[in-house]
């Protein structure tokens, strides 16, 4: 399967990650290279086989529904880019 | 004496247990060693004059109990330290500041370990030589302008160079164990779920797991006591018991039975590699090891379900990362455009890639012919594992197809890059421990390693197949210091 550029476009949409014409054309290069070594699977028979969802086979834990941390705000708004007072803020959403 | 730099773990516990010398003077060592070799670039962040206060205060009477009493410790910076900057070795993370602790790492600190600083890494932990790092290239202290393998290469480097007496890296496909090989040291993937993920910068969930890299077997076995252990704060991780590792450290294994998988005997492996595998094949015969052959016919479609699974996960862990609440910002006209542009900014190349092949794999219409395909070929490289294991008590590969390369050699081949991890990934995928032990040199006289891989919570054993390896293989660490 070859991946052009179109596609690439497309799910780099998906991903929210812009990408200039000329990435894409390399993008499109590199993934056609990487899904034609992905595609050797297909030689592959998994009819009857059940897949792997989870290689922990463990049991969930049940615990006490308490607070453990908290009053931490003004921590937490030091990562932000760009805050006001106690919020995030955000490029406007709605005009 | 000999230099406090070029102690073992273990030598330096006791040596600050029976007071022959301090934390201080330990860590003044390291962290003058440290500034003498900024060239490799091991460091993304350094602690030093944290480190150095802490230790001056570290009283060793009150701390007798504690595994790691006053020992100065360098972590791969995808671990979260509170207060101090984790990157990922990304750009996106460049300016954040975790407000809490990983698990692991506060295990590390509460034996008593002393943040020496964090270490350069593959961005995201995604790469195979350390040259996605935003923070620049690792140097391999083996030799200039050598990669010293990813991802965990600035951890690998700065363990081979003395900057820090052992470290921690992460594993998600060899991220531990090839740079161990490449670098002439000991690195160990637990058993999935062995250790906590919490506070790891995730990459791929399934997969993913803290461990130990060291100088010698022993060591790794003092360190994996250290950080392995039930935490309620990851679901995956496994409550069950921890047992001594160090304690019942033996080289007595006698009657054990390791399997040779012959799926591993790939095209073009250099011939110096298989007479490495049949060296160690020859030295644990002489501990008294049965050697059997075995097959794991699913081997060779590891890879591609590995170029599944984790980018497919990596694409949905990724997505926090959107200019809001954390990292890096981009400016744009609106909310999509600044997410647009500020992961477009934010990301280098080869997390871009991973993440448009986890969108496309998981996008509409795809799901069954890749991620679910992906799954169901898993399910049957474990099943050729728990084959194996019936009749084998590890199974002996080599740890790498190659040793170190120049920087650039591969870069613009990423398939090539990839197929570095031919020997580990089959591991992470059935969520199994192994080891790479450093087991001889190549004719340019670079360090190889050789795999060892256990049963699920049976990382004892291949401690102590590999620590009748380390005593027969006798190997030297050659650090010349060229840096400096």
């Amino acid at each position: 399967m070859s991946i052009d550029q179109k596609t690439v476009k497309y799910i780099s949409k998906l991903a929210r990650i812009s990408i200039n014409e000329k990435k894409a054309k390399n993008l499109a290069k590199d993934l056609t290279n990487i899904f034609k070594f992905i595609e050797k699977l297909n030689k592959l028979d998994t009819k009857n086989i059940e897949p792997l969802t989870s290689i922990a086979e463990t049991k969930l834990h049940l615990r006490e529904d308490n607070i453990k941390d908290g009053n931490i705000r003004d921590q937490i708004l030091k990562n932000s880019p760009e805050k006001n007072k106690e919020y995030f803020v955000v490029p406007k959403v709605i005009e | 004496m000999s230099e406090i730099i070029k102690l073992t773990l273990n030598e330096l516990v006791a040596g600050i247990k029976k007071k022959k010398f301090s934390s201080h003077e330990v860590t003044k060592d390291f962290v003058n060693r440290c500034i003498k070799s900024k060239k490799l670039n091991s460091f993304i962040t350094d602690n030093f004059d944290n480190a150095l206060k802490i230790s001056k205060k570290f009283e060793i009477k009150s701390n007798q109990n504690k595994q790691l009493p006053g020992i100065p410790f360098a972590v791969k910076d995808l671990f979260c330290t509170k207060g101090i900057k984790t990157t990922a070795g990304s750009k996106i993370l460049n300016n954040f500041i975790p407000t809490y602790e990983s698990t692991v790492t506060q295990n590390i600190w509460n034996e008593g370990a002393i943040l020496l600083g964090k270490l350069n890494c593959d961005e995201f932990a995604m790469g195979s030589s350390n040259e996605t790092s935003f923070f620049g290239n690792v140097e391999n202290p083996v030799g200039k302008k050598l990669v010293p393998g990813g991802s965990s290469g600035g951890s690998a480097s700065a363990l081979a160079a003395n900057l820090t007496p052992a470290t921690i890296g992460t594993d998600t496909g060899g991220s531990i164990r090839q740079p161990a090989s490449f670098t002439g040291t000991v690195g160990l993937k637990p058993t999935y779920g062995r250790c906590s993920r919490w506070g790891i910068v995730a990459f791929a969930s399934s997969l993913d797991q803290a461990g130990p890299m060291t100088k010698t077997v022993e060591d790794c076995a003092l360190l994996l006591q250290a950080i392995s252990g039930y935490d309620p704060n990851d679901s995956t991780s496994i409550d069950i018991r921890v047992d001594n590792f160090s304690s019942n450290l033996t080289e007595k294994v006698k009657g054990l039975t390791i399997g040779i998988p012959k799926e591993y005997r790939v095209e073009n492996m250099p011939v110096e590699i298989d007479k490495l595998w049949k060296k160690g094949m020859d030295f644990l015969k002489d501990a008294g090891v049965i050697i059997k052959d075995i097959s794991l016919p699913h081997t060779k479609y590891a890879l591609p379900a590995y170029y599944i699974v984790a980018p497919a996960e990596a694409s949905s862990n990724l997505a926090r990362y959107d200019g809001v609440k954390y990292g890096h910002r981009s400016e744009g006209k609106n909310l999509i455009e600044m997410y647009e542009n500020t992961r477009s900014e934010g990301f280098g190349d080869e997390v871009k890639r991973r993440i448009l092949i986890g969108t496309y794999v998981l996008s509409s219409g795809y799901y069954d012919a890749y991620y679910l395909k992906a799954q169901k070929v898993r399910q049957l490289i474990k099943q050729d594992f728990d084959n194996s294991f019936n009749s084998v008590d590890a199974i002996l590969t080599p740890s790498t197809p190659n040793s170190s390369f120049k920087m650039g050699e591969k870069k613009g081949d990423p398939v090539s890059m990839y197929l570095n991890d031919i020997f580990t990934v089959p591991v992470n995928l059935a969520g199994l421990p192994a080891i790479s032990v450093p087991s001889g040199y190549d004719k340019k006289k670079l360090p190889l390693g050789l795999q060892l891989i256990g049963k699920p919570f049976d990382e004892q054993t291949i401690l102590n197949l590999s620590l009748a390896l380390q005593k027969r293989i006798n190997f030297k660490r050659n650090v010349n210091n060229w840096w400096k």
